[in-house]
């Protein structure tokens, strides 16, 4: 059984951690930590996030500074010669490490699923067999405790279509096929979490990368569909496992001044609490 | 100059992949407890209805109250003991005639309880229009026809023929004809019947 | 034009786009709960996708077996490379039998070869009998949907429409009233069609015969009153077994509109006596999308229209923004493949979140295969060349730790400090309706190093 990552001991915090890291089964374990270029530049807090809830649990996390993007913009726009060398420079960097874990579904399912053809094949299985969403890792590889501290809020969660569809972190509405919704069990146990019922749970933001500037018009329609949803069911928080739909969806509640705050589900699960609500 | 055939055949030839099996079309389809339930309930949610009858006598007795057949004053029925019969196919110069004609009844084989079809042909029906041109089309169709869904329908269902050996014409047909072509709103009775019924004879 | 240009001007309509966003939902909502009643529904899928990629695989055998098993009914097999070629053999057929009116049902095919202006060049009067298409065919419009062809349109419009046509009341639009005069209207033109066409759903090539499926009786009507029939197929339709229908029957009216079945499913197998049967087989590049080991799929295409209904982008753009014969994600992945220049655009149309994937009933992956367009798009440079400068730029940016660290403090400082009109204006495609995000002092790698010290 692992420990619960808000454990109740009066040690400081790098005291717990040291504890941690000598005693359970992780320590030996080294993680790469995979923090997505936009990440990196626009929201550096959710990076941090993420790195304290693995440190928590006693994980022995590395941040590779060589490490840029996973090449994803220039293979979704079709342009593989471009991505070829990022992505051989991800492999590169990450190569190292037992596992790589990052905040992001659509940036792991990039590197899990949409490699081939840009790095060497035994790589590809290699690399794609250790990357993990954040979640996904928490729920699937560490098998955590969800934690239990306060958020009182009414949360709307947004499910991020990569991790959705590729990664396959939760149920989808298309589908018949039972799954465990990997980021929600993860929230579910925090103190006064109210989850919102939204008439479309799972659809698409319109971020879609170059389509957010491309397809300016439908983006954002489908972002304030997206938003008024949340909003006649309640919602105070609005989270997801993806930044890039939340940079979009920020983007036009900021714009528009609506109330709502926006938050990566790794910040939540920090234990940061919302700006403004 | 090869022939388009031959041109068509060839470029599918070349470049169809290789072989890949072809599945079983096995699994384990839906029941339902109450079949007959499920059908008269498929096909009221669908603004048609089923009955489940013992008799030709109890079909006549249900027509006889259904105000589409009590205002009826054209009447082709190819059920022997169901309906009075004004409209006789043999009598007719094409199948133009049948323009106008109010009530159709007509036997089909089987009855399909997940989507509330029924199997018709028309080996034993001399213009098929028939079935599209009325105004209301009543089937009558053998209780033992039910199954439960089309897995089990074309598992029992032979392609019609005609005496002569020529293939006939055959149609699941569920309801009556409906669209929702203006803004999504259904209106039964499109081009064909507006009403239907279908009874299960015991 | 570009999808992007036509989806903006249908967008600028917000109320009108909503408005056709929810009517689409519904569809896709009702299609949810047909598929839920079904416990096997998943493995119907499967089923299905590997029936289809089976008969891909041994196509040219099948369509011998049919063409032998057709004819050995009475039926009078026609092959066509191309929609010119089947077009001409169409018209030569009406001719022949002196034909000047044609009742003609839904048929994609018969729009992916434009045949009714060919048709009408030559003094045939062509009567599309499906409601919805007999609409978009008064408008002068293609069909916006697959499934729903006036899907765009609305009630009050058609009311109008068939005010100037019918001489229905002006100011009336009911549904129920105007789909009366539709009938009233329609019946009469089939009691006077001197011949029928119908599209073919599926053709079974162990019997030789197809199945039609309609829900308002018009491809019926059509092909028992007049006593030619003819019926127009892409050689992809075939299926090997009559039991193999019942996969599809379960699947096809579910998927399109969440119905358990069409109300009407007919079998054809035969002329019917004294009339005439004729299938036109056509390939008009079939053929060759079947050896594209990454597009061949897009060949198993039922044409249900749900991944129409459920993409996001369709839904709020209309069928019209994609200038193509078939919308939404199946024709963006079908339409480069007839013309990449021309639907260059298409495979950009999607954002892929991949919702078509998992609610085609026949398992085409289709935003992957969109993915897989804009690769071939870009090796073949006709992606936007403003857009494939920015992806070589970053491309080289990411390459290098030192650059892109440094890229990204400037732009960071940049965002911070440049005046607003400067980050928000016409070229800033992002700000229009958007903030930026917020630029923060440090990125996450300074921060990283600073907390290490
Ligand atoms: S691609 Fe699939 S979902 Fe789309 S129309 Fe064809 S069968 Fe239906």
């Amino acid at each position: 059984m692992l420990p619960d990552y808000h454990w109740e001991c009066q040690f400081t915090p790098a005291i717990q951690l040291f504890l941690l890291r000598s005693v359970h089964p992780w320590r030996l374990m080294r993680v790469g930590l995979f923090i997505p270029c936009y990440i990196d530049q626009l929201y550096p807090d959710v990076g941090l996030a993420t790195l304290e809830v693995l440190e928590s649990h006693g994980l022995d996390v590395h941040y590779p500074p060589a490490q840029t993007c996973c090449g994803q913009p220039m293979a979704n726009t079709g342009c593989n010669a471009d991505a070829k060398p990022v992505a051989q420079h991800f492999l590169t960097t990450f190569e190292p490490y037992d596992y790589v874990v990052g905040p992001s579904g659509s940036c792991v399912a990039m590197v899990r699923h949409h490699y081939h053809g840009l790095i060497d094949e035994a790589a590809e299985h290699r690399l794609a067999a250790k990357t993990f969403e954040l979640c996904e890792f928490l729920v699937d590889v560490l098998k955590v405790t969800p934690p239990r501290h306060a958020f009182p809020y009414r949360v709307g969660l947004h499910q991020s279509c990569h991790g959705l569809r590729e990664l396959r972190l939760g149920p989808c509405t298309e589908a018949q096929v039972s799954r465990v919704n990997k980021v929600r069990v993860l929230l579910e146990g925090l103190q006064g979490i109210e989850f919102c019922n939204l008439q479309r749970p799972d659809e698409c933001c319109g971020f879609g990368g170059t389509f957010a500037v491309a397809e300016e018009a439908v983006s954002c329609m489908m972002g304030d569909d997206r938003i008024a949803d949340h909003q006649q069911a309640g919602a105070q928080v609005m989270t997801a496992g993806d930044m890039s739909c939340l940079m979009h969806l920020e983007g036009l509640i900021r714009r528009q001044r609506k109330p709502l705050a926006v938050m990566h589900v790794a910040q939540i699960l920090a234990g940061r609490q919302p700006q403004q609500v | 100059m090869p022939t388009s055939r031959e041109q068509i055949l060839t470029a599918v030839r070349a470049n169809q992949p290789p072989a890949t099996p072809v599945p079983q079309v096995k699994g384990t389809w839906i029941e339902y407890d109450d079949i007959v339930g499920q059908f008269c309930g498929l096909l009221k949610s669908i603004g048609s209805a089923g009955y489940l009858v013992d008799s030709l006598d109890q079909i006549n007795a249900t027509l006889a109250e259904l105000p589409a057949y009590q205002s009826a004053t054209r009447i082709c029925s190819l059920v022997p003991g169901v309906g009075d019969s004004s409209v006789h196919l043999d009598s007719l110069a094409r199948a133009h005639e049948l323009d106008q004609l109010d009530i159709a009844i007509v036997n089909a084989e089987l009855a399909v309880a997940e989507n509330g079809a029924v199997w018709i042909s028309d080996a034993a029906i001399k213009y098929r229009a028939l079935l599209f041109m009325a105004e209301h089309l009543i089937v009558v169709v053998p209780a033992n026809g039910l199954v439960p869904h089309m897995h089990a329908a074309y598992d029992r269902l032979r392609l019609p023929e005609f005496a002569d050996g020529r293939k006939a014409f055959g149609a699941f047909i569920s309801g009556p004809s409906k669209t929702a072509d203006i803004e999504q709103s259904l209106v039964i009775g499109a081009q064909g019947p507006r009403s239907s019924a279908v009874f299960l004879l015991r | 034009m570009s999808h992007a240009t036509l989806a903006t001007e249908f967008v600028a309509d917000r109320k009108r786009a909503a408005w056709h966003d929810s009517a689409l939902w519904f569809v896709r909502s009702k299609r949810d709960k047909c598929a839920q009643a079904l416990p096997e529904w998943e493995s119907l899928r499967e089923i299905a996708s590997q029936i289809k990629q089976h008969t891909s695989s041994r196509l040219a055998e099948y369509l011998e077996e049919f063409e032998r098993n057709a004819t050995a009914n009475g039926i009078q097999v026609h092959w066509a490379r191309d929609a010119a070629e089947h077009n001409a053999i169409v018209l030569r057929l009406l001719q022949e039998r002196n034909v000047k009116l044609l009742a003609k049902s839904k048929s994609m095919l018969t729009e992916e070869c434009h045949l009714n202006p060919y048709l009408e060049k030559h003094g045939i009067e062509v009567v599309d009998t499906d409601l919805g298409e007999r609409i978009v065919q008064w408008r002068n419009e293609p069909p916006s949907h697959i499934v729903l062809p006036a899907i765009h349109i609305k009630k009050e419009e058609v009311g109008e429409l068939f005010h100037e046509k019918l001489g229905t009341i002006a100011g009336e639009f009911q549904p129920e009233y105007l789909t009366e005069a539709a009938r009233v209207h329609l019946r009469q033109k089939f009691l006077e069609a001197d011949a029928g066409l119908t599209g073919v759903n599926f053709a079974i090539a162990e019997t030789g015969g197809f199945v039609v499926c309609t829900n308002e009786g018009n491809a019926d009507l059509g092909a028992s009153l007049p006593s030619l029939h003819i019926a127009s197929m892409g050689i992809e339709k075939l299926i090997p077994k009559l039991h193999h229908l019942g996969v599809f029957l379960r699947l096809l009216a579910r998927s399109a509109t969440g119905q358990p079945i069409t109300t009407y499913s007919s079998h054809f197998h035969a002329p019917r006596l004294g009339g005439e049967l004729h299938v036109v087989l056509v390939d008009n590049g079939r053929s060759k999308l079947l050896a594209s080991e990454e597009f061949r799929r897009s060949l198993n295409c039922i044409r249900c229209g749900a991944c129409l209904n459920t993409c996001p982008v369709y839904r709020r753009s209309g069928g019209h923004s994609y200038e193509s014969p078939v919308a939404g994600p199946i024709g963006s992945v079908l339409g480069p493949a007839r013309d990449a220049a021309k639907n260059a655009s298409l495979p950009f149309a999607c954002t892929l979140c991949g919702s078509c994937t998992d609610v085609c009933p026949v398992k085409i992956p289709l935003h992957h295969q969109l993915l897989a367009w804009r690769k071939e798009l870009a090796d073949e440079k006709l992606v936007p060349a403003d857009k494939r400068f920015a992806m070589k730029m970053a491309g080289l940016l990411f390459r290098s730790p030192w650059l892109y660290a440094t890229a990204g403090r400037v732009g960071r400082f940049a965002l911070r400090f440049a005046p607003r009109w400067l980050v928000y204006n016409r070229l800033n495609g992002w700000g229009r309706q958007r903030e930026l995000p917020p630029a923060p002092k440090k990125s996450f790698r300074q921060l990283f190093r600073e907390r290490k010290k």
